[in-house]
């Protein structure tokens, strides 16, 4: 494999998706180190999601490179090899599986042999039940263990789905939106957990609340019309002239 | 997901069903076999042979419950493995006739000798031995299904789509089987049948041990299914049919998945069919009718899909209901009460008896214990998947 | 030697005849019969020859009569007799019965073999300057097919008086033909009768030029060999064509039916498993009109389907709004549940017109305008498949009309692409989607009118359609109406190409085998929408 020297954890270069000649991502290029946090922003149909589509495998791209650890064509791969290699992803509308318990949507996501055959002759071990409560611990949920995931509010859907992230023990994090309809108080809460969770893990945080985005503290990278136009700490970022025109329109 | 594995498999509905069914294995033979005909506990033969054909049907309700109920695959063609299980049984039993036939050729069934075939077509090969044709019961509906199911969930072929191309490949077979030219009896299909097992089919005594297979394979088809829905494979079908973008970005390979559980349902499909044509005596190219499939999802539909017994009730109550009505004055009106049961289970009764009623009762005990613990959780209202 | 009397003999025949052309009635049928008077082969041949040149409207069936045996003579009364099949005697000459008793040397007039050759080329000859243009042209191929040398003679003399071209093509090419078979004609003759034969180019010509004696000269018999290829590729033209027609007007049946499932499921997602029954629906619509205008006023009954068409377009589009206002709005966004459930409809339809109109077929009948044939080259069209072509597609621009130009299309397509956001620009979308189904019901009912008219028209009629339907619209593509007209034009052709190397049902097997693959390579079909909007 023709592999790119970089020591980028995530990289992407000259990346084109386009959908019946609508060009929703245009020369991307972007790069992630690892143990970094990085918040993208950018005003709708900017190309966050479609982003986050390629990395997934969701999508994929018509010509550039995407590389995870330097080694990985990630374009090559679909979304249950990604996974598999360490890469996680939040959706923008929270998904967990609404008819299990909170408990086994997390034992689902827990880091495992994911052929049939293995779930088929799984049997429960206390190493799997305590890594469980350690992530029921960091999510909060806990007392609502045993609650179909389809029954709880919609701040601990988004909480839960992070924790099936932790669950899954990913390298890599991608979480699309995940402040989207809580209030400030679960505002603060999950930056406060994604910082946590940064310790030991790489994070990419897609994010319209500036706030939120702000209280990260983070480096930032704005995307407009699939391609990156500006990056830095927000203070630069928000006072690149570009951006401003692109948010404010002119 | 707390528990021993064969707790969790055999939980208080599942022996009461398992019990219900042991009884009726062995006393409706009973009944049957040692009472005379003139005693009023005698079980009349053409009911055994009446009711071992429902069993047959619930079995194939249970496996498309399998799939539907459990990873929301709704195959409209599960007739077609039904079917080629039926004539996988239906080639031994040919076999079986031998120099009894009208033409009292010593190999080949009668139908080939009026077409004039000049020696068996080699798929017909090894058909007169029984372990043989058990094996293919078996192995032919699931390889088709694996075949089948390997390009359709490989590409992602799901929901409606997935239903119209099975409703597809069954009128597809549909048209291959009334073929003269395909080597399987064309329009009349495989009957005339002598011995299975060296015993008379028409027998009675062969009738009710048909009958006693009939509920062990049942039986048996509901262990596994059991097994299977509870075991975490289960919990990833469910999250299959949920959320299957989900299930592959946390690593999952959802086609896999799919793939053995469709291959799985299909054999069992396959072993209701073999057992369904020595009790009803024929097999012909109308089992592949489109038709046949719908209506046997709609067994599971009223029974209570994802639920594993609701399918089997549903199967036994519209196939008695549908005995009742076309034997009698009301026999143009079938279609009536089938379409509108079609309409009204969707409509008004989407959970089936078996769901609706353990939706109530899941609904009394959340109220009890939301008492008890003096919290707002009030318990969802889950919708039934798609 | 037997060969240069014949050619003798016919020459005379075809001498006369010629004569005939100019003089043809001062040599009288009375002189004419003169020659049967004497018991010698030779001079009944002459006979032959001047009864067939005499122009005679009664020639024939004094030749008739001598090839059976018929016809007798009295050397002592100088007249000659036809006896008719109930042994009764009639002047030849006259046609009237015979006075007086039966002449007592009364004898049958002698042939031989050889002679009834000669009789049957003067027959055929005669029919070749029949007055009836058909009869002529019959005749022409007649001899085409027979090839009889005996008939050269009549044949010059005919094409030398025919006017109509399509009659004097047959005629020239019946010539070449014996000509071809005529070991007595030049070499080059022959080979430019094979040209002449290869222009005809149909099976007729094949077989003239393959059934060559094996003695033929060599370079005659390549002439064939090589004529034979290049009308065997010609008709494989024509094949082709034909079988593109065939297809052309399965595609149109195939797209009118599922045109309006493509509208229904296509555009509102909705599976509609009754959408047959709509099809079903309108065709007993079809069979009332022509009931009542039989029973009313059968003079209208060639307008009998204008009046069916908004007709069913009406009911089946009602019953359409019914279904949607009662069963599938409550199932929205649950498609599989949508698909039992108008399973369930479809039972219940067709047992409802089973117990209305009986279980079997209802005699639905053309009008005049929609039967019968005309001949393009080698093709055979018929009015009422020609119709359904051009119907179809006035359906399928009309539709595309409607969704393009009506504020009802407009508001179809904003809530197929955004529902929420089409809801908060004050679209009723509820009435959207049931002004929708209506109109892909009510389409279904006109493919009804005209299903009527090439299938039985039966409770069972929708089902057989249904599964095609769905096959045309997943094959095009859902969401895009021309991928549907697209779909089912591909799967029409496709279909009637297959149909000759693996006959109808195995054709129709490959096709759905070849669907059920294509879904797994575009489960999108042919003209996918691709990126956002799939999965909203």
């Amino acid at each position: 494999m023709p592999a790119p020297t970089t020591t980028a954890l995530l990289y992407l270069n000259g990346v084109h998706v386009s959908f019946d000649g609508f060009r929703a991502i245009n020369n991307l290029s972007l790069m992630i180190e690892p143990g970094e946090m990085r918040a993208i922003i950018g005003p709708n149909g900017a190309g966050k999601t479609t982003m986050m589509d390629i990395v997934t495998g969701k999508t994929r791209p018509d010509t550039g490179d995407v590389f995870f650890e330097g080694t990985h064509d990630l374009s090559k791969l679909d979304e249950t090899q990604i996974a598999t290699l360490g890469i996680g992803r939040k959706f923008q509308k929270p998904t967990v599986f609404e008819m299990h318990t909170v408990e086994d949507n997390l034992l689902l996501a827990l880091k495992n042999d994911r052929r049939p055959y293995a779930t088929l002759r799984w049997h429960e071990t206390d190493d799997e039940m305590q890594r469980v409560a350690s992530v029921l611990e960091t999510i909060r949920l806990g007392p609502v263990r045993d609650r179909p995931a389809g029954s709880l509010a919609h701040g601990q859907k988004q909480w839960l789905e992070i924790g099936m992230l932790l669950a899954q023990e990913p390298k890599l994090l991608l979480v699309d939106e995940p402040v989207a309809g809580m209030t400030d108080a679960e505002t603060r809460q999950t930056a406060e957990l994604l910082k946590q969770i940064n310790r030991d893990k790489t994070v990419i945080v897609v994010e319209h609340d500036m706030a939120f985005v702000r209280e990260l503290g983070v480096k930032v990278t704005c995307l407009h019309e699939g391609t990156a136009i500006a990056e830095g700490t927000i203070d630069q970022v928000s006072e690149n002239e570009r951006v401003i025109e692109v948010y404010l329109g002119r | 997901m707390a528990g021993h594995p064969l707790l969790r498999m055999l939980d208080r509905g599942a022996l009461i069903f398992l019990a219900v069914l042991g009884v009726i294995a062995v006393l409706v033979p009973f009944l049957n076999l040692a009472f005379p005909p003139s005693s009023a506990l005698h079980v009349p033969t053409y009911l055994v042979a009446l009711f071992g054909k429902y069993l047959c049907y619930a079995l194939l309700a249970l496996s498309i419950d399998l799939i539907w109920g459990y990873c929301g695959i709704l195959s409209l063609g599960h007739g077609a493995f039904f079917a080629l299980g039926g004539y996988a049984m239906g080639m031994y039993l040919m076999r079986q006739i031998g120099t009894r036939g009208v033409y009292a050729h010593p190999e080949l069934p009668d139908f080939m000798v009026f077409l004039n075939w000049p020696e068996l077509p080699v798929f017909w090969y090894g058909f007169q031995h029984f372990p043989y044709a058990l094996l293919m019961i078996v192995l032919v509906p699931g390889a088709l299904a694996f075949v089948f199911g390997w390009f359709a969930f490989r590409s992602r072929v799901t929901g409606v789509y997935l239903s119209i191309i099975t409703q597809a490949m069954t009128y597809a077979l549909l048209l291959a089987f009334f073929r003269n030219d395909f080597g399987f009896g064309g329009n009349n299909g495989l009957t005339d049948f002598k011995d299975i097992l060296g015993f008379n089919v028409q027998a009675q005594g062969t009738r009710a041990a048909l009958f006693f297979v009939s509920c062990v394979a049942l039986a048996l088809g509901f262990l596994v299914c059991r097994a299977l829905v509870t075991s975490k494979f289960g919990k990833v079908l469910v999250a299959v049919r949920d959320a299957e973008p989900r299930t592959r970005f946390l690593g999952y390979r959802a086609e896999s998945y799919k793939l053995f559980v469709f291959t799985l349902s299909a054999c069992m499909a396959g072993v209701a069919g073999a057992l369904y044509v020595p009790q009803v005596g024929i097999i012909n190219p109308s089992e592949f009718s489109p038709a046949n499939s719908i209506e046997a999802v709609i067994w599971v539909a009223v029974g209570g899909r994802g639920t594993l017994i609701g399918p089997v009730i549903g199967a036994l109550l519209v196939n008695y209901g549908k005995t009742t009505f076309t034997s009698g004055a009301l026999a143009p009106y079938w279609l009536f009460v089938l379409g509108s049961l079609f309409i009204l289970v969707t409509l008004l009764l989407p959970r089936g008896i078996v769901g609706t009623w353990r939706h109530w009762r899941a609904q009394r005990s959340a109220q009890a214990s939301a008492d008890r613990a003096a919290t707002a959780a009030a318990e969802p209202a889950p919708r039934p998947a798609e | 030697m037997r060969f240069v009397k014949d050619r003798l003999g016919a020459f005379l025949l075809a001498l006369m005849l010629v004569l005939a052309g100019s003089a043809a009635h001062a040599a009288g049928l009375d002189e004419a019969l003169e020659h049967f008077l004497i018991d010698d082969f030779g001079e009944v041949e002459t006979g032959i020859g001047k009864v067939a040149a005499s122009g005679d409207s009664r020639a024939a069936m004094v030749l008739e009569a001598l090839k059976e045996d018929r016809l007798h003579y009295s050397p002592e009364k100088k007249s000659v007799y036809i006896k008719d099949k109930a042994g009764k005697l009639f002047s030849a000459a006259t046609g009237q019965a015979a006075e007086g008793d039966t002449p007592a040397d009364l004898a049958a007039v002698d042939t031989n073999n050889r002679l009834r050759g000669v009789i049957d080329a003067a027959i055929g000859g005669l029919s070749l300057l029949a007055p009836s243009p058909a009869r002529r042209y019959e005749s022409a191929q007649a001899v085409f097919k027979s090839r009889d040398e005996g008939v050269l003679p009549a044949l010059d003399a005919a094409l030398a008086k025919e006017t109509d071209t399509r009659i004097k093509r047959a005629m020239n090419e019946a010539r070449a033909a014996v000509i071809l078979y005529s070991e007595g004609a030049s070499e080059a003759e022959r080979i430019d009768a094979v040209a002449a034969i290869r222009v005809r180019g149909d099976q007729e010509a094949v077989n003239a030029l393959a059934g060559l004696p094996a003695d033929t000269p060599p370079a005659i018999k390549n002439a064939a060999r090589d004529a034979i290829a290049g009308i065997h590729s010609q008709l494989a033209v024509w094949t082709a064509a034909q079988n593109a027609w065939y297809g052309i007007s399965l595609g149109s049946v195939l797209l009118l039916a599922a045109i309006g499932l493509a509208i229904t499921f296509g555009v509102m997602g909705v599976i509609n498993m009754a959408h047959g029954e709509m099809v079903m629906l309108g065709a007993y619509v079809t069979y009332i009109v022509q009931d009542l205008i039989r029973q009313h006023n059968p003079a209208l009954f060639d307008y009998s389907l204008l009046m069916a068409v908004p007709l069913a377009f009406l009911v089946a589009g009602a019953i359409g709004i019914l279904i949607e206002q009662g069963i599938i709005r409550f199932l929205y966004g649950r498609p599989l549940e949508t698909l039992l459930a108008t399973w369930g409809l479809s039972l219940v339809l067709q047992q409802a017109v089973r117990t209305a109109f009986g279980p079997t077929n209802k005699e639905v009948g053309n009008p005049s305008w929609m039967s019968g044939a005309f001949e393009v080259g080698h093709l055979t069209i018929t009015y009422n498949r020609l119709w359904i072509v051009v119907f179809t597609l006035v359906v399928f621009v009309a539709l595309l009309g409607l969704l393009r130009f009506t504020r009802l299309g407009l508001e179809m397509r904003a809530v197929t692409q955004n529902r929420s956001m089409a809801a908060s620009m004050g679209i009723r979308t509820a009435r959207v989607d049931a002004l929708t189904f209506g109109l892909g019901s009510g389409i279904a009912g006109i493919a009804g009118v005209a299903l009527s008219q090439i299938d039985n028209v039966s409770p069972n009629l929708g089902q057989s359609y249904i599964i095609d339907s769905f096959m045309v619209v997943v094959f095009g593509g859902v969401g895009n109406l021309w991928g549907t007209l697209v779909g089912a034009f591909t799967l029409g052709i496709a279909n009637k190409f297959l149909e000759p190397y693996a006959g109808a049902v195995l054709a129709k097997i490959a096709i759905l085998v070849i669907i059920i693959l294509f879904i797994q390579k575009r489960p999108r079909g042919l003209f996918a929408l691709k990126g956002r909007a799939v999965e909203a």
